[in-house]
């Protein structure tokens, strides 16, 4: 039981890194992208592919795989995005979901279809395994690098929101992109930062997650819902919010799919519409603000 | 010109319209050969009308309207498995399951916001899809549900290999139903409705009952999109979890935005350009068809969605868009 509660937590710090991106632009821009997962797709391959082709170290080609994800977001988002910031939501979908068919085909073109493997280096592939009987926890060694990556990526996070210029210069334009304007903030180029680093931890949070959640071309579609439920249900307000989401969702899904096999990913969907139903602005907003 | 005259003017029957209904109802029989592609183009055309009464009158973003139209197509193919082939009756039953599973899901759709309700649309989707696969006792699971047989339209008509009974049986209905709908936007009821889409706090100031219209106009849409699904279901005599895809989704709502949203063919005359491009490039470019797709609606959505339709305002200088 308590195996399936580590699992279900890894899953959900990797999810976490994967939707934070998401949360803060759409929070930031009020932009509805559902491609966000493309760029996931992206660290995943750039990973795989150094791995494979160039023999890089697993430890080298993460940093690789946000690089090129951060460098691909801050592109796109400059020639791209930038225009629909105050287009209708109906377009800002049309839009992400023409980059997502287009991610999928060309992904497929270049590289195929099948799934990628990724070789952990010997000393991820281990099993540690503590107590027993009903209580046992056998802690994957990757998962636990996982959690460990996700964690340090999370302080960091908060520390750079909290302490930081940029991270106040951010939450000034979260709040009211107009008066941060207003005070001398260069709020397009705060988007821009927040769109590439939000892209990059998308990329990482791919490469990480290669091996745990399969990588093929339809990743994307695949886990797009995933990344929307989290912050859907965790607001886009605060990055406590979608962690909590994150997690729940982990762990929900992981222990859902252990008990009840036959009802599969039936119970994350429900609980989401449930919750969404309940509140319909996520579960942890901050009271007033916009 | 009264006042009253002029609002009607809107509303009154073409000359063209006049024109167009006999040739598509006849077109399965000019173009025999056609007849399996008219069939298909008929059912997402009705699919997309349905949408286009909660997207382009209401303003309802929905990413898994899917969801009703393979309720409806299941729903038939069931009935025509276990109890009776006649399509008929299969046209009422499926109709009404979706409409039930519409009026429960309108509760969803109430509160909230874009993202919110786009969540849980597409969430009804999947886990309708989800349910479709894993109660395979029931519909067959991942292999779809096999042996569907229908007995003759009218106790008359078989359907033929050729897709005429077939496509000429979904064309009546689209018919049918775009009368109704016509009727339905033109009527005080279908202001309303574009009032909230216009905007929502306004409507209810002056007396509108938001919610309620939202709930029956959802549920409208959504019996209409599982009669869509019916017919799909008994023209090929097959339900798969196709149905519930959510590309089905995607797709349904590009036809509606190459067609024009908030306008009653915008539905039917998308269904056909995607339809017909579908068929072109899928001949072309067998696996790699959705690129081309993808690249049409960014292509789409950069230049502006409005401008594609009237090709006039190609030529005129504008900021880009709202």
């Amino acid at each position: 039981m308590l195996t399936i509660l580590f699992d279900g937590i890894a899953y959900g710090m990797l999810l976490f890194i994967l939707a934070v991106g998401l949360s803060v632009t759409m929070g930031l821009m009020n932009f509805i992208n559902l491609a966000h997962g493309a760029f996931a797709m992206v660290g995943g391959y750039i990973t795989v592919l150094l791995m494979q082709r160039l023999g890089l170290p697993f430890l080298l080609a993460l940093p690789a795989a946000f690089l090129g994800a951060a460098l691909l977001g801050a592109l796109l988002e400059r020639t791209l995005y930038r225009p629909l910031y105050h287009r209708p939501h109906l377009d800002q979908v049309l839009f992400s979901i023409g980059l997502v068919f287009m991610a999928i085909a060309g992904v497929d073109y270049f590289i195929g279809s099948s799934q990628q493997i990724l070789q952990l280096p010997a000393w991820l592939k281990g099993r540690t395994e503590l107590g027993s009987g009903a209580w046992q926890l056998g802690m994957g060694h990757y998962r636990l690098f996982i959690i460990a990556v996700c964690l340090v990526l999370t302080l960091v996070l908060q520390l750079i929101l909290s302490r930081t210029r940029f991270g106040s210069r951010l939450r000034a334009s979260v709040d009211d992109q107009r008066v941060a304007a207003g005070l001398g903030i260069n709020v397009n180029r705060v988007f821009l930062t927040t769109f590439a680093v939000g892209s990059g931890l998308a990329g990482l949070g791919g490469a990480l997650g290669a091996e745990v959640l399969g990588l093929d071309p339809n990743f994307p579609l695949k886990f797009m819902v995933y990344f929307l439920i989290v912050v859907a249900v965790g607001g886009t307000s605060s990055i406590s919010g979608p962690l909590l989401a994150a997690l729940l969702l982990g762990i929900a899904d992981v222990a859902g799919k252990y008990y009840i096999p036959k009802l599969g990913a039936f119970i994350v969907y429900t609980l989401m519409i449930v919750i969404l139903v309940w509140r319909p602005q996520g579960l942890f907003v901050r009271q007033g603000g916009k | 010109m009264p006042a009253s005259s002029s609002l009607l003017a809107s509303s009154r029957v073409r000359v063209w319209e006049w024109l167009l209904w006999p040739l598509l109802l006849l077109s399965p029989l000019i173009f025999p050969g056609q007849a399996l592609i008219i069939n298909e183009i008929a059912i997402v055309a009705l699919f997309a009308l349905s949408l286009d009464l909660i997207l382009g009158y209401t303003g309802i973003v929905s990413l898994g309207h899917a969801a009703f139209f393979g309720l409806g197509g299941y729903a038939a193919g069931l009935l025509a498995k276990h109890l009776t082939g006649d399509p008929l009756t299969g046209l009422v039953v499926g109709t009404v399951v979706s409409a039930l599973a519409g009026a429960v899901m309108s509760l969803t759709i109430l509160r909230g916001n874009d993202l919110t309700r786009l969540m849980v649309t597409l969430g009804f989707a999947l886990i309708l899809y989800e349910l479709a696969n894993k109660l395979d006792w029931l519909t067959g699971g991942a292999d779809g549900l096999q042996g569907v047989t229908m007995a003759p339209l009218l106790g008359r008509f078989e359907f033929d290999l050729y897709g005429r009974t077939a496509a000429l049986y979904s064309l009546s209905v689209l018919m049918l139903s775009f009368l109704l709908l016509r009727r339905v936007v033109h009527s005080p009821y279908g202001a309303t409705l574009m009032a909230i889409r216009d905007n929502r706090l306004r409507a209810q100031s002056i007396g509108i009952p938001v919610a309620r219209h939202l709930a029956s106009v959802y549920t409208l849409a959504a019996a209409l999109a599982g009669t869509a699904g019916v017919l799909m279901t008994q023209t090929t005599g097959f339900a798969s979890l196709d149905l519930f895809d959510i590309h089905r989704s995607a797709d349904v709502l590009l036809m509606l935005v190459i067609g024009g949203t908030g306008w009653l063919y915008g539905g039917i005359f998308g269904a056909v350009v995607f339809k017909v491009l579908q068929d072109v490039l899928s001949g072309i470019t067998p696996q790699y068809w959705t690129f081309w797709l993808g690249l049409f609606l960014v292509v789409l959505v950069l230049v502006g969605r409005e401008r594609l339709v009237s090709p006039l305002s190609w030529w005129r200088t504008s900021g880009g868009g709202r």
